[in-house]
């Protein structure tokens, strides 16, 4: 790996080779009539070709159920699946494998606390903090508590740097029983003090659950040194395949609450008059899991190792603060791209406003020159009204990404100016 | 895939940049509705001023959207104003037949789109200006932009029909 400067512009040489990690994503190889400039990794990755084969190779060689059958073939998958998770918990620092849970996805994490956890321990009158900038994913679902349970809602918002407005914090947090927020925003990109948090909820008395959706793809992440109870991330936005995401809970915590859903693999036990649960994690995956995710999702975080997480983070800084200046210089106050001005502060996640023009325009002008970004509210709705708008064009970077699609998006802006005349 | 140029097409662009009969009218007598697409953000709201004889005397429109949801609803403000109620239903029930050739489509993997079972809009509704959101087919995420203000129409009218009938 190349060295990491940490020049007084505010440079650093990119550690990434940008040329030559394309080449693991088939996708860039197809042929197009114009070049591929994805620019919506947030949203969801690229797969890289060694995600791919696992699962294909695990489908042509040995699928099977797993946790069932004795003969070899499901041995083999049941011990692919479980390695997949001693991965993911090296991947995270989790203390132990038995805390890292299987589920469809980041949401399903989600609801699988509010559920399980929330149901156990919080009634009428408890309060509940979240923030501003959350997505729907840990905002509804703590909604849904709150209407059934009469739960109070306490917000921590959002200031106009778009970061976290932890000013009142302990004051917020007094008395609370849950503690949710998101570790990197998937609208601003915003990287918010989780620590801090953590510490002022623990301190409170308060679990914390982050969802760490857009933090675990491009940050190296210790759910320990996090100070969280709860981390919930998705698969499909780290290089993984859909449909498989990850709950990392404390063990005692796991251990206290009761299953989420019911069915198979999740019991030790069952009788016409009850059942015994089954122990950590299984107890939290009913039903056959996505098993070929799994196996997908632990290729993935070896790609990502391979990458170096420092790596990936020292690339997407750099490239963020290429995209800032590029962009800022391009088209000055034409272009309000919100959220924290200082790259350090945030992750590769740029929302923009163009002129007067609304973001499916921009969109669908982009996408005219081979340039995907998102346009729309992002599941972030309380935050697009805290931001004064209905909604944004969202840019965001990975591995596979380069000063280069950086300069198409100016490029392809400069052509939505042209269409509507502005 | 089809180009940029079937979808902005230049009275598009117009109604877009010089939008018609944009305001609002004091409720009562007029009738206000709101639409909103959930999925992009964009808002429409009507004032609806309908004389007893059942005629749109004046029409107003406020809110905010891509540049589609607003020329559309720019367009359809034009289109209904002086119109008779009836009138107004048989060119939304025009307007939808326009959008939802592609809705039948859907099903095609192949062919040029000229499916045996395209609804046919009745001749007899002179869409105008309205033909040029035709390209919006084409671009299937969008079709809910154009439809916006449509529905939006439908709903006032039959709250305002309720009101009246009450």
């Amino acid at each position: 790996m190349a060295a990491v400067g940490t020049g007084d512009a505010g440079e650093r040489v990119d550690p990434l080779d940008v040329t030559r990690v394309r080449k693991d994503f088939p996708v860039f190889e197809q042929d197009r009539d114009r070049p591929l400039v994805y620019l919506d990794s947030a949203a969801s990755s690229q797969k890289p070709r060694a995600v791919l084969d696992a699962m294909t190779e695990y489908y042509e060689t040995t699928h099977a159920n797993v946790h069932r059958g004795v003969y070899a073939m499901a041995e083999e998958a049941t011990a692919r699946y479980e390695r997949a998770r001693r991965t993911v918990a090296r991947f995270v620092g989790a203390p132990s494998t038995c805390e890292i849970l299987f589920s469809k996805n980041a949401t399903e994490s989600l609801n699988l606390v509010a559920n399980a956890w929330g149901r156990a321990n919080l009634s009428a009158g408890d309060v509940v903090v979240l923030t501003e900038m959350e997505h729907h994913a840990n905002l509804v679902p703590w909604l849904m508590l709150a209407e059934e349970r009469g739960l109070e809602l306490r917000y921590l918002g959002v200031t106009d740097d778009g970061l976290l407005d932890c000013s009142d914090l302990e004051a917020t947090l007094d008395g609370a029983k849950l503690v949710g927020l998101t570790a990197m925003s998937n609208v601003l990109g915003t990287l918010t003090p989780v620590r801090r948090v953590a510490e002022a909820a623990s301190a409170a008395g308060a679990v914390v659950v982050v969802d760490a959706s857009q933090y675990v793809p491009h940050l190296a992440t210790d759910v320990t040194a996090l100070g969280a109870d709860f981390v919930a991330f998705t698969g499909h936005k780290m290089l993984g395949p859909t449909g498989i995401g990850v709950l990392w809970g404390r063990e005692e915590l796991l251990d206290a609450m009761p299953p989420f859903l019911g069915g198979g693999d999740m019991i030790r036990d069952v009788r016409l008059d009850g059942f015994t649960p089954n122990e950590l994690p299984w107890k939290f995956e009913a039903g056959t899991p996505p098993i070929a995710e799994a196996i997908g999702l632990g290729a993935a975080v070896r790609e990502l190792q391979r990458y170096g997480m420092e790596a990936v983070r020292d690339h997407e800084l750099s490239l963020t603060r290429y995209a800032l200046r590029t962009l800022g210089e391009r088209y000055g106050d034409d272009l309000v791209i919100h959220g924290p001005a200082d790259a350090t502060e945030r992750g590769g996640v740029l929302s923009f406003t163009f002129k007067d023009l609304h973001p499916h325009d921009v969109s669908q002008v982009l996408d005219q020159s081979g340039v995907c970004v998102r346009a729309g509210h992002h599941c972030a709705k309380p935050l697009m009204r805290r931001l004064g708008v209905a909604a944004t064009a969202r840019a965001s970077f990975y591995v596979y990404n380069d000063e280069s699609d950086v300069d198409a998006l100016a490029d392809a802006l400069s052509s939505c100016s042209d269409l509507f005349c502005l | 895939m089809p180009g940029l140029e079937d979808l902005y097409r230049e009275i598009i662009l117009d109604h877009y940049r010089n939008p018609r009969n944009r305001g609002e009218l004091a409720c009562p007598p007029a009738h206000r509705s709101e639409g909103f697409n959930p999925l992009c953000g964009d808002e429409v709201v009507l004032y609806l001023d309908v004389d007893a004889d059942g005629r749109v005397v004046d029409l107003k429109v406020g809110g905010q959207g891509c540049s589609i949801s607003q020329s559309s609803a720019s367009m359809m403000s034009a289109a209904v104003k002086g119109r008779s109620l009836d009138e107004v239903r048989a060119l939304n029930r025009a307007f939808k037949a326009l959008m939802s050739i592609h809705e039948s489509r859907l099903d095609a993997d192949e062919g040029d789109g000229s499916g045996t079972d395209t609804p046919v809009p009745d001749p007899s509704v002179e869409l105008g200006d309205l033909a040029a959101l035709q390209g919006v087919v084409k671009f299937p995420v969008r079709i809910k932009c154009a439809t916006l203000p449509w529905n939006t129409l439908a709903q006032g009218l039959d709250e305002f029909s309720t009101a009246a009938t009450a």
